[in-house]
């Protein structure tokens, strides 16, 4: 496993496209939204923690289909199948380099762009905290969708369909823990973690029936 | 004799066959009569006016556009465990039905909301969840559509109907946290039900009970139509 | 004996594609699968591997390396690294022995998206042997290769099952192996009375 891990950071940064491409466009997301809503300081201010949300989870969505499609294409999860290591061991390394590539990179923006968006001092260590802790279960869920549609040819608008409600409640969770003012964001905070555990901790077994049904 | 016999397709087709008329007859006689003793026969509320008889269609949509996932839920469990084809095929032929309840759920909610809060739409932690039921409807039966083999496909979606009912209960709770205090107490249909007095919750159960049985007669209709369309194809790849 | 089946029916999709499947393979053997195509070869290979329901199959020490059309190589990596993957996904450390046997030493820092097929074709196989797995599944290894390719592959075949390996292959050319037997396709084909399409089943008494 961890030198299934080790080569997909390794294909990631040789790809080029891999940190960059993600965090460019977690910075295109978060620029829009003064554009759109106009450059007022408090209103930026109080919808930062949403918009830094939603940008995460949409850059992290942009990388999902990678995560299977490129080794399905090529003949290697045929082989990574049939080999000693279970599929849900093969998705749970997949899931953790997926998240090393988009969701810690994704984390550490996120402090330079709270500072475009004007978010409020004390929230930037529960914007820290709650991405760290948040983005694995992105991470996880998206493998899941990634596995469920491998076999699917231009398969990304249906991706963004499965996986975007299965996101719901970690963004809900997530984004309410950064907000200022919410009275419990330590509350918050460890659901989000039990969100993210409890996706670890299973969804590698849906993601490996999944991929089973898949190869048939 | 046990029950997963009718899981056998052409089982399955004998007895629906003879059941789906009583089954027809039956919901549309209970769902005309209650909707009808709850129009035209009860008192308009002192408070509410005539406007409170619309829980007469809400409330059993509402809960059938709950009830439909979870017997998708069953199925998809009964066909990821035994691989009973019907079960997987009457899953896919719940979904479109569901989609429909939670629509006029949806709908009628908005037309009571009007006179009652002043507003069609409110994101009231409830009316969020069923938004956000709409979208895992949406997702599973474009998941069906998207795939060519349908024994794939109902694995797949199967799986994901699992995944999903997690995470669509996961929502369901974390929408309390979400919009605490914005609407405080804006609880509404389903506690209200509790203080309705007699003359409103006759009429109310014979509408559920309809609707129940009206929600059975269609799934059975188009798992029906799914069995014939998987022996057409076996038809053909027979070469017949 | 390292695998066995029996009575094996074999979908690819709906369709039943060969039926009653029964064989079993001791080592040393090589088993070569004949057949026009579309006659089942690769529907067989990836049942064998356990692609697909592995309900009648039987392994003996559990250990089956397979390899389909496409060889699971990454053009942006180079042949060492690929090769070093794989060694740490089956957790063996013959991978020296491999490179110096297929004699990949002078491309092993090229990258693979520089390679010939016939060189792909080389790291597929070297694949197979650090899998150190007792069984082979092959689906057409020397499609589109020339014959000095194709007899270095068909050399490692045969060295593989004199080190009591045992292989199953699927080919249109005549290897030149010892202990090799040929198994027609044509006997397996699905006969009326094999169909069991559950949404036929009893549908028309």
């Amino acid at each position: 496993m961890k030198s299934l891990i080790l080569r997909d950071l390794r294909l990631a940064v040789r790809s080029g496209g891999g940190f960059a491409l993600t965090l460019s466009f977690f910075l295109i997301v978060v620029m829009m939204v003064p554009f759109g809503v106009g450059a007022n300081l408090d209103l930026l201010a109080r919808i930062a923690p949403g918009v830094l949300w939603i940008g995460a989870l949409l850059s992290c969505l942009l990388s999902l289909d990678r995560i299977f499609q490129l080794d399905w294409e090529d003949g290697t999860l045929e082989a990574l199948a049939t080999s000693p290591i279970p599929l849900s061991g093969i998705a749970t390394a997949k899931a953790t380099a997926h998240w090393i590539i988009t969701g810690l990179p994704i984390t550490i923006a996120a402090i330079p762009l709270g500072y475009l968006l004007n978010l409020e001092t004390e929230a930037y260590i529960w914007l820290v905290a709650s991405l760290s802790v948040g983005t694995p279960a992105l991470s996880f869920i998206g493998a899941f969708g990634a596995a469920i549609t491998v076999g699917i040819k231009r398969g990304g608008l249906l991706l963004s369909l499965l996986v975007l409600p299965l996101y719901i409640p970690t963004l809900m969770l997530g984004a309410q823990c950064v907000t200022i003012g919410s009275e419990t964001p330590i509350k918050l905070l460890a659901l989000v973690a039990a969100i993210s555990l409890f996706c670890i901790a299973l969804i590698p077994f849906a993601c490996a029936i999944a991929l089973r049904a898949n190869l048939k | 004799m046990s029950l997963w016999e009718y899981a056998n397709p052409a089982k399955f087709m004998a007895l629906s066959a003879r059941i789906l008329p009583y089954l027809a007859i039956a919901s549309s006689c209970l769902l005309l009569a209650g909707l009808f003793w709850g129009f035209f026969l009860t008192p308009a509320d002192y408070k509410q006016g005539s406007t409170v008889k619309i829980i007469f269609l809400h409330v059993p949509a509402a809960l059938m556009a709950i009830n439909a996932w979870l017997m998708m839920l069953v199925t998809s469990l009964v066909w990821l465990i035994r691989r009973h084809h019907v079960s997987a095929l009457a899953a896919k032929a719940a979904a479109p039905i569901g989609i429909t309840m939670t629509l006029i759920a949806i709908a009628t909610g908005a037309i009571w909301g009007k006179p009652m809060w002043g507003t069609y739409w409110a994101w009231d932690p409830r009316l969020t969840s069923f938004m956000i039921l709409l979208v895992f409807y949406f997702g599973y039966l474009a998941l069906w559509e998207a795939i060519e083999d349908k024994d794939t496909a109902a694995d797949l979606t199967s799986i994901l109907c699992i995944v999903g009912s997690i995470f669509a209960l996961l929502s369901r709770y974390a929408v309390n946290f979400w919009s605490q205090g914005l609407h405080q107490g804006a609880s509404l249909s389903l506690d209200k039900e509790q203080h309705v007095d007699n003359t409103f919750y006759l009429p109310l159960l014979v509408c559920i009970v309809g609707m129940v049985l009206l929600f059975l007669t269609l799934v059975l209709i188009r798992t029906r139509t799914e069995i014939r369309s998987r022996r057409l194809i076996a038809l053909r790849l027979r070469g017949i | 004996m390292l695998l066995n089946v029996t009575n094996l029916n074999c979908r690819r999709g709906p369709k039943l594609i060969i039926a009653n499947v029964s064989l079993s393979v001791t080592a040393g053997e090589c088993i070569i699968l004949r057949g026009p195509n579309g006659s089942g070869k690769t529907t067989l290979l990836r049942f064998l591997a356990g692609l697909s329901d592995n309900a009648g199959i039987k392994t003996y020490n559990n250990s089956i390396a397979y390899s389909g059309h496409l060889d699971g190589v990454k053009s942006t990596l180079t042949v060492n690294e690929n090769l070093s993957f794989w060694a740490g996904i089956y957790a063996t450390n013959n991978l020296d022995k491999v490179i110096k046997k297929l004699n990949l030493e002078d491309l092993s820092n090229n990258l693979v998206g520089e390679l010939s097929t016939g060189q792909k074709r080389r790291l597929g196989l070297a694949r197979m042997l650090i899998s150190n797995a007792k069984i082979w599944l092959m689906d057409e290894p020397t499609s589109s290769l020339d014959t000095s390719t194709s007899s270095l592959i068909f050399e490692a075949i045969n060295l593989h099952c004199k080190n009591d390996g045992a292989a199953i292959i699927s080919t249109h050319i005549n290897l030149n192996i010892p202990k090799s037997r040929v198994l027609n396709m044509e006997d397996f084909a699905v006969k009326r009375e094999d169909e069991d399409d559950p949404f036929l089943k009893g549908s028309f008494q």
